[in-house]
């Protein structure tokens, strides 16, 4: 039980067909996604997923000649209503917490927002004083 | 321990006179049976007389690999077909391939230059020598293997792919050196860590002749301290025969036996003999060649010539690890970049891995150079900041070293491609 999410941050070179390789790497590893963001720079990007067993997968992709690392992150429950996003932005601020990179997806009524930030716990610590709640890894 | 002790500790005096005879008799050989070297003497107004000790060599004139071209196939040949006992082809790695041929004696030299070699290297009859250079119309395959042959070591010819199945080959035979292009061997090196086969461990090879393409003391270094292998620099083009001189267990330049190639370094521009541990273009005479002339010939390779005695006892001159071809510079905005320049300045950077490409393309009036360089997996971070910033300072290095601005790309391990022969690291897409 922790509040603490490890990440799968993947390397992709950017060129045709290289998610999709990296998708089948995956695939053949039966590692299921539940979120994902690309970031990207000219030539190459940056696959970040949050998957169901972050350490099996991990060394199964290391196996493949991948390049991953696991990456701590921590997921944030919203409302999908306007103004949920500063709530929990704004707690973070005041901490005097920096984001790096965040992002969210939603699922009917609910929205889910993994952030990575500069000092996880303390991050955890603020925002549950605040009464936000915070995804589980067992929830993965 | 000396293949042939006598002439290869032979006091430089004495040397000379060897030289000097094998030129003489050359050079009177020549003049009398081949039109083409001969019209060649006749222009620069030199007799065979003119020759009267081996200095007199630089009045002999140059000659080019576009004579082997303009007289291709067989038409610089001082023999009859009857005498010629083999063929190669050249691989071309610029320009269009030229044939060699050789005699008997041909083959003869070429094999003893070797066999000098690699017991200078320490290597004999209790080694297992993995010969992957290709076998067949390039040198490399066939002259190590002959060579390996004679010093009576035993020759595993694995030829070039496959690499798992040499991997397998090298553990089951205890094979102890190898011969390859460097650019192979630190492929094997990847393909060996991937089946998880520690080189030092799981494998009793402890020496490796590597050469073929221009390598630098960088690569050297992370290619020793990688596989735990001692590694000895190889040379020789199929215009001289093929591969024919390493280093010797002293590893302070390339020996060249002196009473089969003659060496000089001079200046491109100018074509003035420079002096020793200046830089320049080195200049060949192969003294014992039968089949057809090379004399004084401007191979293009960059080196200089060092000639002070070796603690391994050889007289013999050596050579400095080839920088480059003078013929593949890369004139980037006008400032002369070689290909080693740029191996030399990533192999500094930790995070740098083995495998990089060179692309030069032209937009406008203006140059570009893109680097497309392998990182480490340990050097990926998920922050993009720090993985820009790894560019960045790649970019700043370069720049440093080459003083012109190199674009660089980053690549993920694996993603670029090996080279089983010769390493084709450059592509230059300019139209000019």
């Amino acid at each position: 039980m922790s509040n603490i999410i490890k990440q799968l941050s993947i390397f992709v070179n950017n060129e045709p067909g290289r998610l999709a390789y990296i998708a089948s790497m995956l695939k053949d590893c039966n590692i299921n996604m539940r979120a994902f963001n690309l970031a990207e720079s000219t030539e190459f990007g940056i696959l970040r997923t949050i998957v169901d067993d972050p350490d099996t997968g991990y060394d199964k992709l290391k196996q493949k000649g991948i390049i991953v690392k696991k990456t701590d992150v921590i997921g944030v429950y919203l409302d999908d209503a306007p103004g949920s996003l500063f709530h929990s932005a704004d707690v973070l601020g005041k901490a005097g917490i920096n984001i790096e990179y965040g992002y969210a997806y939603t699922y009917k009524d609910k929205a889910i927002l993994f952030i990575r930030v500069d000092n996880p716990e303390k991050a955890v610590e603020a925002l549950k004083a605040q009464s936000i709640k915070l995804v589980d890894d067992s929830e993965i | 321990m000396f293949w042939n002790p006598k002439i290869e500790c032979m006091p430089v005096e004495e040397l000379k006179k060897v030289q000097y005879d094998e030129l003489k008799t050359l050079v009177t050989k020549l003049y009398k049976y081949n039109q083409f070297y001969r019209e060649r003497m006749d222009s620069k107004g030199v007799k065979p007389e003119d020759i009267n000790s081996i200095e007199d060599i630089s009045k002999l004139p140059f000659m080019f690999k576009q004579d082997l071209r303009d007289n291709y196939p067989t038409k610089m040949f001082s023999l009859p077909n009857n005498q010629i006992v083999r063929y190669h082809v050249s691989s071309g790695t610029t320009g269009k391939p030229t044939l060699v041929g050789y005699t008997e004696g041909d083959l003869a030299y070429w094999t003893e230059a070797l066999a000098r070699s690699f017991t200078s290297a320490g290597i004999g009859p209790e080694d297992t020598l993995q010969v992957c250079y290709g076998y067949g119309l390039f040198t490399g395959g066939l002259g190590v293997h002959y060579g390996g042959e004679k010093v009576g070591a035993t020759v595993l010819p694995a030829s070039t792919g496959n690499s798992e199945r040499q991997i397998e080959l090298m553990i089951d035979l205890g094979v102890t050196a190898i011969a390859c292009t460097p650019s192979y061997f630190i492929h094997l090196m990847d393909v060996a860590k991937k089946m998880g086969v520690d080189f030092r461990k799981d494998t009793k090879l402890r020496k490796a002749i590597l050469g073929a393409e221009p390598w630098s003391e960088s690569m050297k270094k992370k290619i020793e301290e990688g596989s735990g292998v001692e590694t000895f620099d190889i040379y020789g083009t199929s215009e001289q025969a093929g591969p024919m001189f390493t280093e010797c267990q002293c590893h302070n330049g390339i020996h060249i036996p002196a009473d089969i190639m003659y060496v000089e370094v001079i200046d491109p521009e100018t074509e003035e003999v420079l002096g020793p541990g200046e830089k320049g273009e080195l200049v060949v005479t192969m003294l014992k060649k039968e089949a057809f002339p090379l004399i004084r010939y401007r191979i293009k390779d960059i080196t200089s010539i060092d000639y002070s005695p070796c603690p391994c006892g050889r007289t013999s001159p050596r050579i400095a690890r080839i920088t480059g071809r003078s013929d593949d510079m890369l004139i980037i905005r006008g400032i002369n970049v070689f290909p080693s320049q740029i191996e030399y300045t990533l192999m500094q950077i930790p995070q740098v891995g083995d495998q990089y490409m060179i692309y030069v393309t032209r937009e406008g009036a203006l140059d570009n150079m893109t680097l497309q360089v392998e990182i480490k997996p340990e050097a990926f971070s998920d922050n993009m900041e720090q993985m820009l910033k790894l560019r960045h300072h790649i970019e700043s290095e370069l720049k440093k070293y080459l003083n012109i601005a190199v674009a660089v790309e980053l690549k993920a391990p694996g993603e670029l491609p090996r080279f089983e022969g010769k390493a084709k690291r450059v592509v230059d897409k300019r139209v000019i």
